[in-house]
């Protein structure tokens, strides 16, 4: 019984972690712009071609996830350069567009270039090794990703909390104008928005290569529809609804893991969905509306 | 200081400000008065670099009419908007601490100015680890004009301080207001306010439909009657 629980709350925790390591990353640049960035999926999907690219490079592992990573992050800064920054003054649906051009335009291209097929990605043994907690088998790629989660998270909010950027950018995200007003530069704050935004993502993409091994072009869809999901949940407002409700949507996905019979498991998605549904037609604003926030600039 | 030539500023079709000039010099306290709608807001927020404009406005002689609101921000201007706009989330320290954004290295200074501030609006050192949302309204329009004078502005634009607040505040805020005159900070205040405004300011202009009617000293604008009925609310 200890044990059930136990493996319960490391797979739930796990994936947890991941989610709202996901949500945030996506919620970060829609609380500054009040857009979401469609194009959120393929910052994910480039630190896995990043990594697959290196695969046999003599670099040790780590400088190669490090690399993962800043490409994601250069990634996410061209994002804004090419599909946000030219046209969001003008319309949201504008935005909206090109950020699905981006999107396309990304796995099109590795599309082209690489593969439409799944690629390995090196990976150390750490991610497929066990170990024993409580009489259970645990995977240690699930520990790794939760105390991964938790530095970040705790980085993430010391951050906010400290230093003047952070300041900044919480200011920025409830009266942007007034932000600007006080010298704060507009777009220091949104480059560094969807830096932050590109970090998140290629910390998920690293844990998330390292459950399922391998890349496609389309391996940001799951991502992108996790982070949106979690952040409606949590509310599009708060970075803490977004943690909140990553969390709370894993904590769903792997009870049904547990409860659901066989037959019923390839039908999950369905049952998270209607519950997501339901708790959006009891809570619209989601968990934590956040305060009100300023207009979209 | 401040020059306003032929400014004018639409939102779509609907002309808020048409061909205003208002001149703020060194030292002095202006107000810009006039009815709802004159174009009071519209004119203060093309100074501080957020509304597109045409037309010219010269800071200590350089033009900074279609600068961003950030690089007025450096130039030494600082608002007080009408809508107060705190930062509801971030404590009234915080809120404080970015007012000094402009000059953050200068650490020191922007301690001692925070220990002034404090002994100039009290409630706020009471209230500085609280979110500024939870402050009621006289207290925010203290955070804010707190928050302007962080960045020790050269020019501060002040939106109708004393709007919503009960009288005995409002006094308060004049007082405030008359106070920093007197350090010497040039100021351009938007009021509904007039007669209050009109005792301690130096000169003042009337704008009525995004022109301006009339302007002149403080004591001729009090005096002519006729602008008082017209335009002061009697
Ligand atoms: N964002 C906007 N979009 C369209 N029209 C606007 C906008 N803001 C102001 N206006 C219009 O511009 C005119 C001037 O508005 P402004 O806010 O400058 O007036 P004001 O003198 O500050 O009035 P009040 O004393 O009520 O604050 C008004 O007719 C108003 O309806
Ligand atoms: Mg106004």
């Amino acid at each position: 019984m200890t044990g059930q629980i136990v493996q319960f709350g490391i797979d739930a925790l796990s994936l947890g972690s991941l989610y709202a390591l996901m949500a945030l990353g996506l919620v970060i640049v829609y609380g500054i712009l009040k857009l979401v960035n469609f194009a959120y999926g393929e910052l994910v999907m480039v630190t896995g071609y990043t990594l697959f690219l290196l695969n046999g490079s003599p670099l040790p592992w780590l400088v190669m996830a490090l690399v993962a990573v800043i490409i994601a992050i250069l990634t996410g800064i061209s994002t804004e350069l090419v599909a946000f920054k030219p046209v969001r003054e003008k319309s949201v649906t504008a935005v909206l567009i090109t950020s699905f051009a981006f999107s396309t335009l990304l796995q099109n291209f590795v599309l082209l270039f690489i593969s439409p097929r799944a690629r390995q990605v090196p990976l150390p043994d750490i991610f497929t090794q066990t170990v024993e907690l409580a009489g259970v088998i645990v995977p240690l790629r699930n520990l790794l990703t939760i105390a991964c989660a938790f530095i970040m998270l705790g980085l993430f909010s010391w951050a906010l909390k400290k230093t003047v950027l952070g300041i900044a950018l919480r200011a920025a995200a409830s009266q942007f104008r007034m932000a600007r007003m006080l010298g704060v530069p507009a777009n220091l704050i949104i480059t560094t928005a969807f830096a932050i935004s590109g970090l998140f993502a290629g910390v998920v993409g690293i844990l998330w290569l390292g459950r399922i091994g391998s890349v496609v072009p389309g391996i940001g869809l799951e991502p992108l529809l996790v982070a949106f999901i979690a952040t409606v949940i949590g509310g599009m407002r708060s970075l803490q609804g977004a943690v909140v409700g990553g969390f709370l949507l894993a904590f769903v996905d792997v009870s049904l893991n547990y409860l659901l019979p066989q037959h019923l498991l390839q039908f999950r998605d369905a049952f998270t969905f209607s519950f997501v549904i339901l708790f959006l037609l009891m809570k619209p604003d989601g968990l934590i509306p956040g305060p009100a926030s300023g207009e979209r600039t | 200081m401040l020059k306003v030539e032929n400014l004018s500023v639409s939102y779509g079709a609907i002309a808020a400000v048409k061909k205003v000039d208002i001149e703020v010099r060194e030292g002095e306290l202006v107000t810009l008065l006039g009815a709802n709608g004159a174009g009071k807001t519209t004119t203060l927020l093309a100074i501080a670099g957020v509304l597109r404009n045409s037309g010219k406005i010269l800071f200590r002689d350089r033009e900074i009419s279609h600068w961003s609101p950030e690089k007025v921000a450096h130039a030494g201007i600082a608002m007080v908007p009408e809508t107060r706009d705190v930062f509801a989330d971030l404590t009234v320290l915080e809120n404080l601490r970015l007012g000094a954004f402009t000059r953050r290295k200068d650490t020191q200074g922007c301690e001692k100015d925070l220990a002034g501030m404090f002994e100039l609006f009290p409630i706020l050192e009471e209230r500085r680890t609280q979110p500024a949302g939870t402050l009621s309204g006289g207290e925010q329009q203290q955070l804010v004009i707190a928050r302007a004078l962080m960045s020790r502005p050269q020019l501060l634009l002040l939106d109708e301080p004393s709007m919503g607040l009960a009288p005995a505040i409002v006094d308060k805020i004049f007082d405030y207001i008359a106070r920093l005159k007197q350090t010497g900070l040039t100021i351009l205040l938007v009021e509904q306010n007039a007669r209050k405004a009109l005792t301690c300011a130096d000169r003042a202009y009337v704008l009525a439909l995004g022109e301006v009617a009339a302007s002149g000293s403080a004591r001729e604008i009090s005096e002519s009657s006729d602008l008082a009925a017209l335009y002061l609310g009697g």
